[in-house]
């Protein structure tokens, strides 16, 4: 049987010939990525600033009145509400800030959700009021620290366990690689202004995990391949992992992403943002592997002297340096 | 490497077999599931909120709200000890700020003896202090809650708090509620199935504190509208007030407390045929109700539930037998739930709602019906390219995928654990990354192969060489997975627990067991030629 071939074997592909540019083009992309948080702002969900936020599906209408519904909504005393679209063109979510004393008193709180939901099954019967959330702002807060604070432990964490099983330059560049993946992420969802919840911090988390996975077997390829061929220029040297792995590489990220592709296009419209933030990590995580995490060894001088075999060490690698000397090819 | 010995195979199919079987129950349709559950135990995957709809509910006490309580309590006694010690110990100019309780013993000569009467009201049954007293200025007694006395109290009020809860949605029927605290003062309420939690709330939210006191009739009204009460009198608000007024004025002292019930019931006020509640008190406490009805004929009484006053009649005579009845303006409704409230006891602290969710049933069941879906294709176009790459290789990596699929359902039923929609998701993301052990054997099988190695030698090395980097790949993961675990909450933590206990099931399906496949393959048929 004839096998599908992924990737042509034995590639030389010259990926690290554009690693300035990669870096340039990379560099630019956080910076806007950064700028548009600041500027633009993230579309903060109620878990993370409080408020009350109700999920509505019409279910004989194909597409939700949310212009009428901002309006209606709107008039009835408890602010302007933010009205969007989920997934499906049928389903909003209608958020708003809970008002006033709503934190000592939660009668507030569901007064304003009783008459909001009552309102919408009068104006259209169709309704189906799918869930309420409402979160105080102190939970919120809380939650929002818990988030940051898990997404900086995650990555310091992968880090440290990164610098002690290769050497610390290959830590420096696992969490370069995953602050850019991070921080193009926020990006998007600036960009798209997708709803940022508790959800998204998930897939950021997620995305630390398995971008650091493909990280993982290319730094080990050239940790590999560092004392194997010692005196091979460094550059060359990272050429030779990337492509060497390359199959794996693309082979993994298929396999990964289309799931996730899948379920951003078939999946259950309350995680579309879960889903996407996870599928664009992926991707971009593939991407950083090679063009960030690979290129700052060069940049942090590795070379075959930051892994001095050991007695230990060598006993791995003594099948191919054999190979190697005795010229074991066909 | 590729030697397995007999026992290993047989321990390694028992535990394919024991994972998978325990990921039957939860794939069975409910109906059939019922039916096996009389033969043999059916452990199955509980499925969170989010999928299952329900509500999900986190309240918060307010804790200095529980030590104003105490310090309240405390005052009542100290006024009352100071009273009734023999000869009384006059006090004056009694505060309650920053959370101590001050008082001047107008006679200096007493201030030792009100040392002593203070004594019995500082320490606890266990006879450790709850409160320390000093002097100042040589008359002025001061009480502050000694080091972790309100701590415990709070301890102890959230304890009682959450069988409250419990006892108050048990009323409600046929709920299954989960009821755990979280943190020194939160406690969670989730109730699956409970996609409108209105009358849930107005029920667990009411803390149902109800005192009996005496009203003052004395009090200037004018000075009442305004808020002040004279000295031993407080003001209270009483909406339905028939003088007009939004606020009444009570008796501080001299009142009954309505915790000592036995039994609380809606029933019809028999004049006026208006929802009512009856109670009645225990013995010690229709004693006491009754001495206070006897003393205080023809006066008013205030009926008050949660600092606000729902009626104030008049003492027509003496109630003997502890049996009362509150009206006021009650619906069915309201009374039914306050005579739950009342039965299943107060709160002994005030609860607030900081959180709440609730998702209906038919999204939760729309999210099941596509997640499913997307797991379904996801994996099988990861079946099908799997063995278009890798051929019998690739086969082998299938068929440990499949098994890993029920051995994640498996260790998530017998482990009781909460399959929540970002779970699912995390299912889905499991069964990507579940090859990629299978995709790095492979490739460095191939490559091996390529630079000229025996068959038997490529595959070993091919496991051996991969194996690090799938190690070094999956810690990694498993630190993010745990840190996710750690700091996420309800759903996210479902995903996590998916992620982890996937994280381990492909490590063994994808090695251990295609590692055991393979080596057979290769010591029955000795292949002179792999195509991989």
């Amino acid at each position: 049987m004839k096998l599908l071939k992924v990737v042509p074997d034995d590639t030389n592909i010259d990926f690290l010939k554009w690693r300035n540019w990669a870096f340039g083009v990379s560099l630019l992309l956080m910076i806007a990525s950064i700028g548009l948080v600041a500027t633009k702002g993230l579309n903060f969900g109620v878990d993370f600033i409080g408020g009350q936020m109700i999920r509505a599906t019409f279910t004989q209408t194909a597409a939700a009145p949310v212009a009428e519904l901002r309006e209606t909504v709107g008039s009835l005393g408890f602010g302007d509400p933010t009205i969007q679209r989920f997934g499906a063109e049928n389903q909003v979510s209608i958020r708003m800030k809970l008002p006033d004393g709503a934190d000592k008193n939660p009668e507030i709180a569901n007064a304003m959700a009783e008459k909001i939901t009552n309102k919408l099954k009068a104006d259209h019967p169709d309704v189906r009021i799918d869930g309420v959330d409402s979160v105080s702002g102190k939970v919120s807060q809380e939650l929002f620290s818990k988030g940051v604070l898990a997404l900086l432990a995650a990555m310091a964490g992968v880090s440290i366990y990164i610098w002690f099983r290769f050497e610390w330059q290959f830590g420096v560049g696992a969490i370069w690689s995953l602050m850019h993946d991070v921080t193009l992420t926020f990006g998007l969802f600036a960009l798209t202004g997708w709803e940022f919840d508790l959800n998204i911090i998930a897939a950021l988390l997620t995305i630390i995990g398995y971008s650091l996975n493909d990280t993982v077997v290319v730094y080990d390829r050239i940790r590999e391949n560092l004392m194997k061929f010692r005196k091979m220029e460094m550059a060359s040297l990272l050429n030779l992992s990337v492509n060497e792995t390359l199959s794996r590489t693309v082979m993994t990220s298929v396999s990964i992403s289309l799931p996730l592709i899948i379920l951003v296009l078939f999946g259950p419209d309350v995680i579309f943002g879960f889903s996407a933030a996870m599928a664009f990590g992926i991707v971009v995580g593939t991407y950083s592997s090679i063009y960030q995490a690979a290129p700052i060894l060069i940049w942090l001088k590795v070379g075959s002297h930051t892994f001095v075999p050991t007695d230990d060490a060598s006993a791995g690698s003594k099948a191919e340096r054999i190979d190697e000397n005795f010229g074991a090819k066909p | 490497m590729l030697d397995f010995p007999r026992w290993r195979v047989w321990m390694l199919n028992t535990l394919i077999i024991f994972g998978v079987l325990f990921a039957i129950p939860s794939l069975l349709p409910a109906q059939m599931r019922d039916q096996l559950a009389q033969f043999v135990p059916t452990p199955t995957i509980n499925l969170g909120l989010d999928l299952a709809g329900g509500s999900h509910i986190l309240l918060e006490a307010d804790k200095s709200q529980l030590v104003e309580t105490r310090l309240e309590a405390l005052e009542d006694g100290v006024r009352t000890a100071m009273r009734r010690a023999d000869p009384q110990i006059p006090i004056a100019d009694v505060s309650r700020a920053d959370g101590q309780l001050s008082f001047t013993v107008s006679d200096v000569s007493k201030v030792d003896a009100a040392r002593e009467a203070l004594i019995p009201l500082t320490s606890n049954a266990t006879g450790s202090r709850d409160w320390n007293i000093g002097v100042n200025d040589g008359n002025r007694l001061i009480v502050t809650p000694a080091g972790a006395g309100n701590d415990a109290a709070l301890d102890q009020a959230m304890d009682t708090a959450k069988d409250v809860i419990d006892r108050r949605i048990n009323a409600l029927g046929t709920l299954e509620p989960t009821i755990i605290r979280q943190g020194d003062n939160r406690i969670v309420v989730q109730v699956p199935g409970l996609d409108d939690p209105a009358a849930l709330k107005a029920l667990i939210g009411k803390t149902a504190k109800l005192e009996f006191k005496l009203v003052d009739e004395l009090a200037d009204p004018d000075q009442t509208a305004k808020g002040k009460a004279r000295v031993g009198s407080q003001v209270l608000p009483y909406p339905d007030n028939p003088s007009g007024l939004p606020n009444i004025a009570v008796r501080r002292l001299g009142g009954i407390s309505g915790d000592k019930l036995v039994k609380a019931d809606p029933t019809f006020d028999s004049q006026t045929n208006e929802p009512a509640v009856t109670i009645q008190f225990d013995s010690e406490g229709g004693q006491r109700f009754a001495r206070m009805t006897q003393q205080n004929v023809n006066k008013l009484f205030a009926i008050i539930l949660d600092g606000q006053v729902i009626s104030a009649p008049q003492i027509r005579e003496p109630i003997f037998g502890g049996v009362s009845q509150i009206s006021g303006s009650f619906t069915t409704e309201s009374a039914n739930a306050l005579s739950i409230s009342l039965r299943s006891g107060a709160l002994p602290v005030d609860l607030k709602i900081v959180e709440e969710r609730s998702v209906g049933p038919d999204l939760g069941a729309d999210s099941i019906r596509r997640g499913v879906l997307a797991a379904v294709i996801g994996t099988t176009t990861i079946l099908v390219l799997m063995f278009l790459v890798y051929g019998r290789f690739g086969m082998y990596a299938n068929f440990a995928l499949v098994i890993n699929i029920g051995m994640i359902l498996g260790v998530m039923a017998f482990a009781n654990a909460t399959l929540t929609l970002p779970g699912i998701a995390g299912f889905i993301l499991t069964i990507g990354a579940a090859v990629d052990a299978n995709v790095l054997i492979n490739e460095r099988i191939r490559e091996e192969l390529k630079r000229g190695r025996r068959i038997v030698q490529a595959i070993e090395v091919g496991y051996k060489e991969a194996s690090r980097a799938i190690f070094d790949a999956n810690s990694t993961n498993v630190i993010a997975a745990a840190l996710l675990f750690i700091f996420g909450s309800g759903p996210i933590r479902g995903f996590a627990v998916v992620l982890m206990i996937g994280i381990v099931t492909s490590v063994f399906t994808a090695v251990t067991i295609t590692r055991m496949w393979v080596s057979r393959w290769v010591k029955r048929t000795r292949p002179t030629e792999l195509t991989i």
